[in-house]
């Protein structure tokens, strides 16, 4: 068996994982990253929007600072997210954004004199500045008080990502694509590596590093209808889970993208609703406008989403084959701006609908989107419960999103993440000694090999992984969406218990030889689920509404008593439910909780503890 | 009642002794707005579990699923079957290596690539991050996003006669990422340094001008203009050679 040794392992080679990658190259380290596919098929590349960064380049930016970026993101967050972090982030994030610029991206760039923009549906006018020509151009976005969103068309995530993978070949960081990490080296205090899976051949092989990186994106594939890519399945989170040290953050925390496309999900960008698309009914009338006269759609992601799926309770949907959905309409954009700014949501709309968004209604839906939940780090990113262990992007919960994460906010905080945590894991490798305990490797893989074995032969059971798996998402759907109550969380983990015991008795029906996509399925299941009853779980207990987690049985936002973070750990292999702890939501606060301006109003004060 | 579909998928499994390439045949039911990323997923969730293939973002945006449609390169995931005849064959793409079945290794393809142009950014400025942005000029920048959009799937390789016949040859994905840092301000690296990556017979000048690679490109990328553009480029820094002699 091929064993590789390097000083920094970074398991995802996306936008996060490759920033923090650059990061310790540029120190001095060695670093291989492991990826299921090319670098560039990475998720990050399908973000379209943007990345919000303060440059207040733009006339519409006119004033913008860390100060205003880090107030939308707190107020965003429900007050749920670590202001400290936060704080962090907003304040990087103009560096980093001319930093891309400098490493290649092609950002769009302000072009002085007047020019048209739309918003709710109206036209107006603007004047860029002279003096700014030439400098990072910003686009609106929802949440957000000013112009913020740097963006490169609606291709900022691929357009990032081309460059950040160049500087990763340039700097000589490896990327082993297809390859499949599927169990942490560790000894319940230190981690040192991971088993991996080679997706060439289905060959074993062993990572050993003295610092390791969770930066493998969401886990939205835990849910049926997701905008997220078939390798956002939570593979890489379920191995931190297993070890039953390492608590996952806030699991119950779960967006819903208020325009993903009916029947397939693909996302269509929020840019649409920063642009000026709005909102339809049935009746072809706008509605956004009447819920939240302020911002109407571009209000925050969890308030929009829960808007529309409250309006087709109502009856204001449109009936289709799929289940009611909405519209969203960007015709009054015009040709030349919806295939230019918006061309890859044309491309989308036109080859995966047959509908033309220039003349036609696009059918949209609120899907599962984004995890604001993840492995639980420090402001550092160092993953709790075992040193060695770090995580950095979606799949961390670092925690700068709290309940509810702004459009242009993930983007934004793979780069700067990834460029802060990378410099303090270069500090960590620094100083850094660590033992490759031998004993323990050949235990983990002879573990894993018989796992698989067991799977191959059939020796736990002849469950059908693909249906287990539409079990648990089935669950998931019915009872931890947009609007959730005690009596439909309490099935959902029911379900789910249920699932998990099946998930335990899989075994394949195909033979298991080389790179067998049912072999890869089956060894995530069981902590698929488990992630799930995190989600599942955590929500049941929750008894509050605070942005995307939302009670309809405990409609208020409870600062008196949920100024917290859920940590949930699965500390028994044997264990049928999670078990969660608590801490403070932040220790340092620069905007004591209050009324975000949008959404509900309903709040149980911090300060009714006192009384 | 809505179509049988008869699938004819090629099969060949090279970490299995027993397995020997052949063409196997799947019918389903076609369901509307069907995409060959449902079919296929279909056929290996509730008909051979083994089948490999290769999808990612499944919203044409990441280039995953390149695969020979009815004997035309393409992506899978944006590919209707309303749009296909009833009997549909599927192979893996050439020139790429074999995983298994329907899924071929770009990955290390596109990384020699990179090595080879040298696909990233060549200046000796320094970033300094107490500094204003450096300025371009905005068309720059969509000029340059516009040749970035290559999606690497693969395609344009696949269907070209010249990457078929030599191993060594560029490309078309390969001459348009020269193309995108010829023209990018930010990249210090003269005409003549780019002739010592692409002016011979593995770059510009291998090409036979078939023209597949832009009519097969899912991106619609101006692969053959581009190419155009370079022997123009270089063909004056050929001759400029040719009177400094």
């Amino acid at each position: 068996m091929q064993t590789v040794y390097t000083d920094f392992l970074v398991v995802g080679a996306g936008l996060a994982g490759e920033r923090a990658a650059v990061e310790a190259a540029e120190a001095g380290f060695s670093v291989v990253c492991l990826s299921l596919v090319p670098a560039r098929r990475s998720h990050s590349s399908a973000a379209q929007g943007g990345m919000q960064a303060s440059l207040g380049n733009s006339v519409m930016g006119e004033g913008d600072c860390p100060d205003v970026h880090f107030a939308d993101t707190v107020k965003g967050s429900d007050w749920g997210c670590d202001q400290e972090v936060a704080r962090l982030f907003a304040d990087a994030a103009p560096i980093e954004m001319r930093r891309l610029a400098h490493w290649g991206v092609p950002w769009n760039r302000v072009v002085p004199g007047k020019s048209i923009y739309y918003k709710g549906g109206k036209q107006y006018e603007k004047v860029e500045a002279k003096e700014k020509e030439g400098l990072i151009m910003a686009r609106s976005f929802g949440g957000t008080a000013k112009w913020r969103t740097c963006y490169t068309s609606d291709g900022t995530g691929h357009a990032v990502m081309c460059t950040m993978d160049n500087r990763c070949a340039e700097k000589g960081v490896e990327v082993h694509d297809k390859t499949e990490a599927i169990a942490l080296l560790q000894d319940g205090e230190t981690c040192f590596g991971v088993v991996a899976r080679c997706l060439r051949t289905g060959e074993l092989r062993v990572y050993l590093s003295k610092a390791t990186m969770i930066a493998a994106g969401g886990f939205g594939r835990i849910y049926p209808n997701t905008t997220n890519a078939v390798i956002c399945d939570g593979g890489a989170h379920t191995m931190c889970v297993n070890t039953g040290v390492v608590p996952m953050g806030n699991m119950e925390a779960v967006q819903f993208h208020p325009t993903g496309i009916v029947p397939t999900d693909i996302l269509v960008t929020e840019g649409c609703r920063g642009d000026g698309g709005t909102l339809l009914d049935v009746d072809e009338k706008r509605f956004m406008h009447v819920y939240e006269p302020e911002k109407a759609e571009l209000a925050s992601r969890d308030v929009v989403s829960r808007w529309m799926t409250h309006h087709m309770r109502e009856g204001h949907g449109v009936k289709s084959p799929y289940g009611e959905h909405l519209w969203l309409d960007i015709r009054h954009l015009g040709e030349e701006h919806i295939t230019g700014k918006l061309r890859e949501v044309y491309e989308i709309c036109t080859s995966f609908l047959g509908v033309d968004p220039i003349h036609q209604l696009i059918p949209v839906r609120p899907t599962q989107h984004y995890s604001m939940g993840g492995v639980r780090t420090n402001r550092d990113g160092a993953a709790y419960g075992l040193k060695g262990l770090f995580a950095a992007g979606e799949a961390a919960c670092w925690d700068m999103h709290g309940f509810n994460r702004l459009g242009g906010n993930s983007l934004a905080e793979t780069v700067v993440a990834g460029g802060i945590i990378g410099r303090k894991v270069a500090e960590y490798l620094e100083g850094c000694e660590t033992e490759f305990k031998t004993g323990l490797i050949n235990d983990e893989v002879g573990r894993q090999q018989a796992r698989i074995d067991a799977l191959i032969s059939g020796a736990n059971g002849s469950e059908n992984v693909y249906k287990v798996r539409a079990a648990m998402q089935e669950a998931l759907h019915k009872g931890a969406n947009i609007f959730r109550t005690q009596e439909g969380l309490e099935k959902c983990v029911a379900e789910l218990q249920e699932a998990l015991i099946r998930a335990k008795k899989v075994g394949l029906r195909s033979n298991g030889k080389g790179v067998n996509p049912e072999l890869a399925a089956a060894l995530k299941l069981e902590g698929q689920v488990r992630l799930a009853l995190m989600v599942a779980y955590g929500a049941l207990m929750r008894t509050e509404s605070r942005g995307s987690h939302n009670r309809e049985d405990f409609p208020a936002r409870n600062d008196r008593d949920w100024l917290t973070r859920t940590l949930a750990y699965w500390k028994k292999p044997e264990d049928t439910l999670p078990t969660l702890e608590y801490e403070p939501a932040t220790t340092v606060v620069e905007i004591p909780p209050g009324d975000r301006g949008y959404g509900h109003s309903q709040i149980i004060s911090a300060d009714d503890r006192k009384e | 009642m809505s179509r049988l579909l008869k699938l004819n998928i090629f099969r060949y499994n090279p970490e299995d002794e027993l397995s020997m390439p052949h063409m196997q045949e799947f019918v389903l039911e076609e369901t509307d707005s069907m995409t060959l990323f449902i079919a296929l997923n279909r056929i290996r969730e509730e008909q051979d579990p083994s089948l490999q293939f290769d999808f990612c973002c499944r919203a044409g945006i990441c280039g995953s699923c390149g695969m020979v449609i009815n004997g035309r390169p393409g992506l899978a995931c944006h590919t209707k079957t309303r749009d296909l005849p009833g009997e549909i064959t599927l192979l893996p793409l050439p020139v790429f290596k074999l995983v298994g079945d329907l899924s071929v290794d770009t990955g290390t393809w596109f990384r020699e690539m990179y090595t080879k142009t040298e696909s990233w950014i060549h200046t000796k400025k320094i970033f300094d991050p107490t500094a204003l942005e450096e300025r371009m000029d905005n068309k720059d920048a969509v000029a340059i996003y516009e040749l970035e959009r290559c999606v690497e799937c693969g395609c344009c390789i696949a269907a070209c006669g010249t990457a078929r016949l030599r191993e060594d040859f560029l490309g078309a994905a390969s001459l348009n990422r020269v193309a995108r840092f010829l023209i990018d301000p930010r990249d210090e690296r003269t005409e003549h340094d780019y002739y010592e990556i692409i002016g011979n017979d593995m770059g510009i000048f291998g090409c036979m001008g078939l023209l597949a690679c832009e009519d097969v490109c899912p991106k619609h990328l101006p692969l053959q203009n581009q190419l155009g553009f370079l022997r123009r480029k270089m063909g004056i820094t050929s001759l400029k050679r040719l009177f400094r002699k």
